[in-house]
């Protein structure tokens, strides 16, 4: 058993050893290569130089090209053609598995959560983000705040179901409860309740994990981008009388509507992709399927690889409007 | 201007308490788990962890010591011993019977059926008086509602990390995740440089897929490249998993260095080049140590992904022994041991415990990175 684990640490350290010394020869013997092809002197130094300048780009780039082209781009490519197949992947079943998608039961209760948690999740992180930010940039341990705020973002989200089970636990009346929330309405006179398997409320239990870990990722760059807006704006607003309330929504928050929706599209793309949350506490169960989670049912329970890459294709049509609006944010800015 | 001194201090107030209640909503309940994982198995059961400095009251039942150590004493025949058997604690009540626990206070003595008198002190001490010699192969059963003070033990910990199995699971995790998080810091940093510093057709374009594919769902990747893996003959190994990583993590990786390396100051790079120095010789001796609060960023972003994730782990890792990641291992526990609360807590707590150092160890970076990811383009 031991010597098992040393092993395969020291595999894992020789893999990591190699995989950077096999990128640095690469590059290195690559870029040697290109110059003895076209040296820069002799008769045709000129031109040599012209075409190893316009090689030695895909040079650098080749190793990134091919790992982006084989794990993102040809799955994309692959799992349309899944799609039209039968659940082995083998034989053409054209457009069948998505009439089955727009009729089964699970499929639609799957896109009426993922849209509740599109509307909630986003609004809620930005929003208690935003809160968090303007607050704590008022006070002087503002940063030991921040960080605290901030932490559930290094919490895996199979780490933050366990946390919050202990939040939703629930036992009957007559007993004591060891679920805080549970013990809170006890406390206010209320009667305990199964929160997890309680259908619709549930949806929102799972959504507090996601926002309990998002909110510190809006606060942080939003903090930043309170921070930015030029002094003169605001020293002439508080000159003209500005309440704070005032300051905040009129003045502040309408300079930052870029961060902002950066923020709120980050956090669409991460709901759309969620999953972990959803089958550590629910599994779908008690009307609680999301896309993610209904995907994987279909790709380890169902063996359905049809199926589950039509799903897969439907977080994609709904993630593409974002990509779009962020290629041309991109290219905007690269101008 | 003295309204506005009191206004400020009053806001000043407001936004002090408002910032505490958000960070106690927003630290219970990882403390709550902290706290859990250190609790004994019993009280974990009984009652919430806010309690865990309080004493805590159970119903229990007991066993007195068996017929065999009974004693004679003037004429009787006594059985005696402690229920709590040397713990700290307190017995509130005691009963004879399973349906009425507690129906005697303690000091008194209750008569069974067959004619014993039993008395058990609040102390725990018990006495059975039996007026012939007793027979029998089993002790008496007893009922008492004892009150335990708060018990904190690492003893979670020793179960989860041997007979649990996570600790083989944090060895694996962490084999998965160093060559995960170096690998595609390179590849990236190369094609970084290519697409901020070197000019060629077709630049833009590639950028701008880089931008798109930050996006692209992981869920689409799985099942093409498990087959693509499987067909390699790769399979479900640690080397698919370094390679579906690198793979997952290069957009992230290429756009944050991208951004970083092309607000480099010109005037270095330009200078360079007219001292002769080749592409290669300007990336390794000038570029990528410029660059190094950037790698930073990435590989804490890159380490954190891959530590905490579980959907890569399960579908290019097997569920063997020598290959279960930690998450993995959580996801199991929940489901075959979801009742054991202090075994729950305490393998959920060994997994971020790494993360969390990271975190507060490396703060700085992350949010560096964060800002270059996002900001920008506000």
């Amino acid at each position: 058993m031991a010597d098992g684990i040393v092993g395969q640490l020291v595999e894992a350290l020789g893999a990591m050893i190699v995989g950077v010394f096999a990128c640095v020869a690469y590059f290195w013997a690559s870029n040697r290569a290109l110059d003895a092809a076209f040296p820069a002197r002799g008769a045709r130094a000129g031109a040599n130089i012209r075409t190893a300048g316009a090689i030695r780009p895909w040079l650098f780039l080749a190793p990134a090209l091919l790992g982006l082209g084989v794990y993102l781009v040809y799955p994309v490519v692959n799992s349309v053609w899944l799609s039209l197949h039968d659940a082995a992947g083998r034989r053409w079943v054209g457009g069948a598995n998505w009439v089955w998608l727009a009729g089964d039961g699970k499929f639609r209760e799957s896109m009426r959560n993922n849209l509740l948690w599109l509307l909630v999740v986003p609004a809620a992180s930005t929003l208690l983000g935003l809160a968090a930010a303007a607050l704590t940039d008022r006070l002087r341990w503002g940063n030991i705040a921040k960080s605290l705020i901030f932490m559930p973002m290094a919490i895996s989200f199979i780490g933050a179901a366990v946390i919050w089970r202990f939040i939703y636990d629930y036992r009957p009346a007559d007993q004591a409860q060891i679920g805080l929330l549970n013990a809170v309405v006890v406390g206010a006179g209320g009667t305990p309740r199964a929160w997890i398997t309680l259908e619709v409320w549930n949806n929102v239990c799972l959504m507090a994990i996601l926002i309990w870990i998002q909110t510190g990722f809006a606060m942080v760059i939003l903090s930043a981008a309170l921070r930015g807006i030029p002094e003169e704006t605001i020293e002439a607003a508080i000159l003209d009388g500005a309440t704070p309330w005032q300051l905040f929504w009129k003045i502040k928050v309408p300079q930052i509507w870029g961060t902002i929706a950066v923020v709120w599209t980050t956090i669409t793309i991460l709901v759309l992709k969620v999953f972990d949350i959803v089958l550590a506490m629910t599994n779908g169960q008690w009307g609680t399927q999301v896309l993610a989670n209904l995907m994987f049912d279909w790709m380890f329970r169902g063996n359905d690889s049809g199926r589950a890459s039509a799903v897969a294709l439907v977080i994609m049509a709904l993630v593409t409007p974002i990509m779009l609006w962020n290629i041309r944010r991109a290219r905007a800015e690269m101008r | 201007m003295e309204g506005i001194a009191g206004t400020r201090a009053r806001l000043t107030w407001a936004v002090n308490i408002a910032v505490v209640l958000l960070v106690l909503l927003w630290t219970i309940p990882t403390a709550g788990l902290l706290i859990s994982s250190f609790r004994d198995r019993d009280q974990i059961a009984v009652s919430g962890w806010w309690t865990a400095l309080a004493w805590s009251e159970r119903n229990a039942q007991f066993r007195a010591a068996p017929p065999s150590e009974a004693v004679e004493e003037g004429g009787l025949w006594v059985i005696e011993g402690n229920l709590l058997a040397g713990r700290p604690g307190e017995i509130r009540a005691f009963g004879i019977n399973v349906n009425r626990p507690t129906e005697f206070a303690p000091g008194a003595t209750a008569t069974l059926p067959a004619g014993q008198r039993v008395t058990v002190h609040a102390d725990g001490r018990y006495r059975i008086e039996h007026d012939a010699q007793p027979a029998g192969g089993s002790g008496q059963r007893l009922f008492a509602a004892t009150l335990s003070p708060p018990r904190f033990t690492v003893e979670n910990y020793g179960t989860v990390l041997t007979s649990a199995g996570l600790g083989r699971s944090f060895v694996n995790t962490l084999t998965v995740t160093v060559p995960a998080t170096v690998i595609p810091i390179l590849v990236a940093a190369f094609a970084a440089y290519a697409l901020a510093w070197m000019e060629f057709p077709g630049r833009a374009l590639i950028v701008a897929a880089v931008v798109g594919l930050l996006v692209v769902p992981l869920q689409l990747a799985l099942i093409p490249l498990l087959q693509l893996h499987n067909a390699l003959g790769i399979g479900k190994s640690y080397l698919g998993i370094w390679l579906a990583h690198t793979g997952f993590g290069l957009p992230l990786a290429i756009y944050l260095l991208r951004t970083y390396i092309a607000g480099l100051p010109r005037e270095v790079i330009e200078s360079a080049r007219v001292d002769g120095a080749t592409d290669f010789q300007i990336f390794l001796r000038i570029v990528l140590p410029l660059s190094f609060p950037a790698l930073a960023s990435f590989a804490i972003f890159q380490f954190l992904w891959v530590w905490n994730d579980l959907l890569v782990a399960t579908v290019f890792l097997g569920n063997s022994e020598a290959q279960l990641v930690m998450t993995g291992r959580l996801r199991e526990l929940l489901g075959s041991r979801g009742g054991e609360w202090e075994i729950l807590a305490a393998s959920a707590f060994v997994s971020i415990a790494v993360p969390l150092a990271v975190f507060f160890g490396l703060q700085k970076f992350l949010v560096r990175g964060l800002l270059a990811g996002s900001v920008k383009g506000g």
